[in-house]
């Protein structure tokens, strides 16, 4: 039996709805409308290369490094100390970690909308403490706060992952030879860790580089990441063409960033959710 | 000291990631609309919410839409695991790359790519509409990677001797593929479809672009909802939602002995 043959249907399936759509997008970014024909220019990348555009998608990687520096720095710790011995045994607290990530994104992110609206709860007990009111929400840090309280569980659990499986005798052969603890983890943990941290920070940034919802129920609809250009493109503006330009450019940014990743990580043994 | 420093960290990081959804749950039993004033105790918002046609339409929506993408990309997904796993070179290489295109590709992209194939393919076809159907087309192919990337690694494992041997006893290449092979990557699919399943259930931005005017899955319609504001509807559905979610692990976890393995392979693959 040719079981080689069992893939064809799913061959057919990627061909008309993974190659061929992409394929499309490159095309509508490389051509404009004119009298309802589509003819080729470079016009749409010359537009998405202006300041406002520019301007958004600089805005987009720069809080995803900012939302992926805080992941990490609120990340690895939990993902060391669920290793470490005394936590070794206690797998459900791990999972209490992941649980919230089963919640619809949406849910997750509308939530903050409630506790940081003007009459929201932070303010509530702001000003039962006679404190002056915390203007968070259609700013920057909500936008990065909800990015991380999204994204926090996939720095976590790569990292954990990589934790688990390292071996004690390499740690317990440091400390045998005289190392601290804190020669131990710079020159023997950290470094071992490294891979899971890749994949951590390959597993936030993604996501939060190209998001166009937390941005949008957190930032305001003003609040413009390069998500929400592309977005609007496609509703409310309807010039697909430009839209697809800044695809291309995001498809781009993101295989670059993957090809960086994939450089550090070589060995791809980070537990990669990708 | 360091012990009890790592509690309260661990402590405080709980109550970071279920705070916002204690809050919600509180609030959603408030009978005053306003965030900042306690009304009382009521459940007006869980009957609004029981009552309101657009969010069961939306509900059964999610659940079918979930139960039929996941079903075919299962079937799509296994018999093309089995099909790659016995490729070879170069093309094996160029249909992984492909398989893995879905998984890489910011969602947003993936959304609008279907969007503008489905626009170009109503020219030839005046007769369709985005609609369930764009809807479920959208939903398989995001989810086939899924499947073909959990079947894959224990097609890898399996023994070729086993089949081989299944062979020589005087199978049939058919009997021995589902005597022998079938078996064992059993819980493989099982695994994918779960994964699929649950992809489908949490989308949002696909069918955001894909869905047509007149269909809403929960996420769509908790988005448009949401938009217009704080609602103690969208309150009550998070309440319901996360008591749901709750269940729906205690039971998985129940049913396997692995537990940890389980809550990883379902919404992200620990292990690579």
């Amino acid at each position: 039996m040719k079981t080689r043959y069992l893939s064809l249907p799913y061959l057919i399936w990627a061909l008309v709805f993974i190659i061929i759509p992409i394929g499309l997008v490159v095309y509508y970014s490389l051509t404009v409308e004119v009298d309802g024909k589509l003819i080729f220019s470079w016009a749409n990348y010359k537009q998405a290369l202006t300041p406002s555009y520019l301007l958004a998608l600089w805005r987009s990687i720069w809080l995803a490094f900012v939302c992926t520096v805080i992941c990490f720095a609120l990340g690895y710790p939990i993902a060391y100390i669920m290793a470490s011995r005394e936590y070794a045994s206690k797998g459900f607290l791990l999972f209490l970690f992941l649980v919230p990530m089963w919640m619809n994104f949406l849910l997750r992110t509308y939530s903050w909308l409630s506790i940081l609206e003007r009459n929201g709860f932070i303010n509530s007990l702001l000003r039962l403490l006679s404190l002056p009111e915390a203007r968070i929400l259609y700013t920057d840090k909500a936008v990065v706060l909800g990015m991380v309280y999204n994204f926090l569980p996939f720095m976590i659990l790569p990292i954990h992952t990589v934790m688990k499986k390292m071996d004690s005798s390499i740690i317990e052969a440091a400390q045998d030879l005289g190392a601290n603890g804190r020669t131990v983890f710079l020159r023997v943990v950290f470094p071992l860790s490294i891979p899971g941290v890749v994949s951590g920070v390959t597993m936030v940034f993604m996501p939060s580089v190209t998001t166009f919802i937390i941005s949008k129920l957190l930032g305001g609809a003003q609040f413009m990441l390069i998500g929400n250009m592309i977005e609007r493109q496609f509703t409310e503006s309807r010039n697909w063409n430009l839209g697809s330009a800044v695809s291309v450019m995001l498809m781009v940014l993101i295989l670059t960033s993957i090809a960086i990743f994939t450089v550090v990580d070589k060995d791809g043994e980070g537990g990669a959710l990708f | 000291m360091i012990r009890l420093l790592k509690k309260i960290y661990l402590a405080v990081m709980l109550l970071f990631m279920y705070a916002p959804i204690a809050v919600l749950i509180v609030y959603s039993f408030n009978a005053s609309r306003s965030r900042s004033v306690w009304g009382g105790f009521t459940l007006d918002w869980y009957a609004q919410l029981l009552r309101d046609k657009s969010i069961q339409r939306a509900l059964s929506t999610t659940l079918s839409l979930a139960f039929l993408s996941a079903l075919l990309a299962t079937i799509i997904g296994a018999a093309a695991a089995v099909g790659i796993h016995s490729m070879r070179g170069a093309f094996k290489k160029t249909v992984l790359a492909v398989t893995n295109i879905p998984v890489i590709m910011p969602d947003i992209v993936m959304g609008l790519s279907l969007l503008v194939l489905y626009t170009y393919l109503f020219h030839f076809f005046p007769g369709i509409k985005l609609g369930y159907g764009t809807l479920l087309v959208s939903h398989t192919t995001f989810n086939i990677p899924y499947v073909i990337l959990s079947v894959l690694p224990k097609l890898k494992q399996l023994d070729p001797n086993l089949y081989e041997a299944a062979l020589d006893l005087g199978c049939t290449p058919i009997k021995g593929f589902f005597k022998v092979v079938l078996q064992e990557i059993t819980s493989a699919i099982v695994t994918g479809a779960m994964l699929a399943f649950t992809m489908s259930l949490d989308d949002f931005i696909v069918s955001y672009f894909t869905k047509g005017d007149g269909d809403n899955t929960l996420s769509t319609i908790i988005y448009s909802m949401a938009r217009r504001g704080v609602n103690p509807k969208i309150n009550a559905l998070s309440a319901i939602m996360f008591v749901a979610v709750l269940l729906l692990l205690y039971v998985i976890n129940s049913f396997d002995p692995s537990k940890a393995q389980k809550a990883n392979g379902l919404g992200l693959e620990g292990e690579s």
